[in-house]
């Protein structure tokens, strides 16, 4: 390819996580040259995406891995309700829409689906598993991106760029300028930044700053440079709240960074769940996995110390996915409150308490059984047994962030808007614009449903702005 | 009081074989344990299946989790857990340390087990005395290495009963070893996997998964991985066509042999006789499966796998090459005065061939063999464990 000697590429892809790839791919396969410039070196390449495991994708009949139907109505009510209506019809429509065709052309491109994992079969009609996970789909995108030419550099973050009248110029990368007839950006959130998310969080009641205690489940690159420097230095529209993130409650003892699916702690809604100061705090037993697991990152993030501590004893063990790290054991009550460091009288007498009130019927692990607490606040509703079998087991939860939802905003064309008016070559997808759907709350599979849809669109369109502007130059 | 219940249960896990376990058992065990907490490789192998019915990771799950690997790498690209990750998962090479340390650990006689350790000098000191022994005999024999008055008639050169009593013996010792070896991995892992016996579907299912190579079709039909994280059918083909050269190469030896005893037809054969038809065909084969083996194993990751074992790997593919490509060069130059050296050769390889099987790599295809039978039988039985039903 030619770009090199001559003005750049057709298409500058900033990013190497999914929105980024589907961009490249789509921008080359329109005929476009593609640069792809992915800040982490080549074994932390993908971004958040090599964390993800799943796509939720609506259909209508059963198609090959995905079981019965799930239509666009169901799809948009889900999103609706999750996210508390802070989200755009329009927009999600067209991802839902998108998300029902989208899979051929990810074969075309090497990812594999498989029916879906132990453990996860209550989206067995919602969401398309990837054989492997998210880094085998990143892996797969890289071989067939690097197969059709799109050239990609590692280690090229980039710290800004340049834009005049809301078209964009150049970008620069470790010094370098870098320019490009059109641009597709797609870097991520900024939940790696732990100073960014200290500020957004602020200092709570108790004087606490709680993003101090948040450990971040993907990856560390996600810095939010670009982000920032287009919202403070180029003024673009900005969609969503800085604190609304995916957050859910993790084993403390994970990484800081790269956590990802193994660190979640699952026995939640089997026992009860206690703070610092051996208090209960909220209903375990509210609601299945998938709500629970939505919900439980920002309860704790809440807490003084933003700590948790889940609690089961003996019946629990085999009944959910097993922690990556073992569980604090202890073979009574006060022992384990001394084990995890908790006030042995408050941790006793709360136990105490939940267990006088269980009233337990038939219990059932896979329905709303009808095992709960009577005149115990909060109440736990469902699954409620006396915790009274030893071993016990304790687990120490932190607040573990996925992604923010901070972004650009940004229409069906993906294009990057500056003051209202659309760049004519400037675009964006994945983590940078999925606010504009998801305005908070999540569930499975959705972030690569937008990733994926605008990823695709943007690529089309970075490729179309591109070649028009070659076909002017021509002409001119 | 609490002394005995102490005392109670660590007994109870050393009949689980839960403690004792060396390091590289503990680097499984620790894996696992990560593995089973993520779960997306599920698709790709019988190993994550096998995986998700346990919540611990006792001696002998890990033995028959390691040889029920077929090392494909899928699970190493895929990871995001794998190095420069803090977890360092590396899934294919901590389970070929535990599987080339259980080859030694079952080898029988046990004491034998330790040629697996150095299995690059085991080999090399069979072939050159296998050659040895035939190039003395057939100075011996014949007067002379080069010519002599053999008109391509083996039998002139080493007389049947002489090839016979020199090499049943070595055969018989070698399917008696890796037998008793296997027959203990067997009752080893038997318990930890149900302890169920085998019924036909399953003997047919880990039939067909061994005669296809199914483990490394990568779950998708793509392949495995061998470079790098892309997929290639290439170490699947390069398998079968060593393994079923071999076969056919031991089918020819078989009908020859029957030949010998029922019908009084004595070697050589030539085309278009069933032995030689097989044995060319065997030989082609094994000759262009091994070379392609051979390369690929240099080509190889060098991430996936045991490296202490690479010597092994390609010692017993360089054997088995120069067994298939001396029998091939003995048919072609039978007429000429270098059958002498030829014959040599290759009978002096294929006695180093079968007198280290019982200690190299070739009892990975035995072992992996009863892996995938107990995994076959296990995964008939119900799920004791209700993860995350909800």
């Amino acid at each position: 390819m030619s770009f090199q000697t001559s003005n750049g590429p057709d298409v500058l892809v900033i990013g190497g996580g999914n929105a980024a790839l589907c961009a490249a791919l789509m921008a080359r396969e329109s005929g476009a040259t593609v640069l792809l410039l992915e800040a982490a070196p080549r074994e932390w390449r993908g971004g958040n995406s090599g964390h993800t495991r799943n796509l939720r994708c609506m259909h209508d009949t059963p198609q090959d891995v995905l079981v019965d139907a799930y239509p666009e109505e169901e799809y948009w009510q889900d999103l609706l309700k999750v996210t508390g209506g802070l989200t755009d019809e329009h927009l999600a429509r067209l991802v839902i829409r998108a998300s029902a065709t989208c899979r051929d052309w990810m074969r075309a491109h090497g990812v594999h689906f498989q029916p879906p994992l132990s453990g996860a079969l209550h989206v067995a009609r919602t969401n398309a598993f990837f054989m492997g996970g998210g880094k085998a789909l990143v892996n797969a995108y890289y071989r067939s991106a690097e197969r059709l030419g799109v050239q990609v550099r590692y280690q090229a973050p980039v710290d800004r760029i340049e834009i005049e009248g809301g078209r964009f110029k150049a970008a620069w990368a470790n010094g370098e300028r870098i320019q490009a007839r059109a641009c597709v950006l797609a870097a991520g959130g900024f939940e790696s930044n732990r100073d960014w998310l200290r500020e957004a969080w602020g200092r709570n009641e108790r004087g606490e700053w709680p993003a101090d205690n948040f450990l971040i489940r993907g990856t560390r690159f996600n810095q939010g440079v670009l982000l920032r420097h287009l919202l403070d230095d180029h003024g673009a529209d900005r969609i969503g709240d800085p604190t609304q993130a995916h957050m859910v409650a993790i084993d403390a003892r994970a990484p800081l960074y790269d956590g990802g699916i193994c660190t979640r702690i699952d026995c939640v809604s089997l026992g009860v769940v206690v703070n610092r100061e051996a208090r209960r705090f909220y209903d375990e037993g509210e609601d299945f996995w998938p709500k629970r697991y939505a919900i439980w990152g920002r309860l704790v993030a809440q807490q003084p110390g933003q700590i948790g501590f889940s609690v089961i004893d003996a019946k629990a063990v085999g009944r959910f996915m097993p922690p990556v790290f073992p569980g604090v054991k202890a073979d009574s009550l006060p022992e384990l409150a001394r084990q995890l460091g908790l006030d042995e009288a408050a941790f006793l007498q709360t136990l105490g308490d939940y267990n006088a009130a269980c009233r337990v019927g038939t219990f059932d692990h896979t329905a709303l059984d009808d095992c709960h607490t009577e005149g115990l606040s909060p109440a736990k509703t469902h699954w409620a047994r006396p915790i009274d079998t030893a071993p016990f087991y304790g687990y120490e939860l932190k607040p573990g962030i996925t992604f923010t939802y901070l972004g650009l905003k940004t229409d069906e064309t993906a294009a990057v808007r500056f003051g209202g008016a659309p760049s004519a070559n400037l675009f964006v997808a994945g983590e940078m614009m999925a606010g504009n759907v998801l305005g908070k709350g999540y569930t499975a599979g959705v972030g690569m449903s937008i990733g994926t849809a605008f990823g695709r669109i943007a690529g089309t369109q970075a490729a179309r702005a591109a070649l028009m502007q070659e076909v002017l130059h021509a002409s001119a | 009081m609490q002394a005995l219940e102490a005392l109670t249960r660590e007994a109870r896990a050393l009949a689980q074989g839960a403690i004792g376990l060396t390091p590289a058992e503990t680097e499984v065990a620790r894996q696992m344990q990560i593995c089973n907490a993520c779960r997306y490789c599920e698709g790709f192998c019988a190993v994550f299946p096998a995986m998700t019915r346990r919540l611990e990771f006792g001696k002998a799950d890990i033995h028959f989790l390691a040889n029920l690997c077929h090392n494909c790498g899928a699970c190493l690209h895929a990871c995001q857990y794998a190095p420069p990750h803090e977890f360092a998962v590396n899934v294919p090479q901590a389970m070929a340390q535990v599987r080339g340390q259980t080859y030694a650990d079952f080898a029988w006689p046990m004491a034998l087990g330790r040629l697996y350790q150095r299995n690059g000098l085991t080999l090399s000191v069979a072939l050159a005395v296998g050659l040895a022994l035939f190039l003395m005999l057939a100075l011996a024999l014949n007067g002379r290495l080069w010519g002599g008055h053999l008109h391509g008639n083996f039998n002139a050169l080493f007389p049947h009963n002489l090839l016979v009593g020199l090499f049943a013996p070595v055969f018989l010792w070698a399917v008696l070893a890796l037998g008793m070896g296997v027959r203990r991995f067997w009752r080893e892992v038997t318990p930890a996997t149900t302890g169920q016996p085998v019924r036909a579907p399953a003997a047919a299912e880990a039939t067909h998964d061994v005669l296809r190579l199914k483990y490394l079709d990568g779950g998708h039909g793509e392949g495995c991985n061998n470079a790098d994280d892309a997929f290639t059918l290439a170490r699947r083909r390069a398998h079968h066509l060593t393994f079923y050269g071999f076969l056919l190469c031991f089918a020819a030896t078989s009908v020859a042999t029957v030949y010998h005893y029922a019908f009084g037809w004595n070697a050589p054969y030539e085309l278009p006789s069933l032995p030689k038809l097989l044995g060319v065909v065997g030989g082609i084969s094994l000759l262009l499966g091994t070379a392609w083996l051979f390369r690929l194993n240099l080509q190889r990751d060098p991430q996936h796998g045991d490296a202490a074992q690479k010597p092994m790997d390609l010692g017993f593919i360089a054997l088995l090459f120069l067994t298939a490509a001396s029998g091939l060069a003995l048919w072609l130059g039978r007429g000429t005065p270098a059958l002498a050296i030829l014959l040599s050769v290759h009978l002096g390889a294929v006695m180093a061939l079968f007198a280290t099987l019982p200690y190299g790599k070739f009892a990975h295809g035995i072992f992996r063999t009863a892996a995938l039978l107990r995994h076959a039988v296990e995964k008939r039985q119900p799920n004791t464990l209700a993860l995350g039903a909800d």
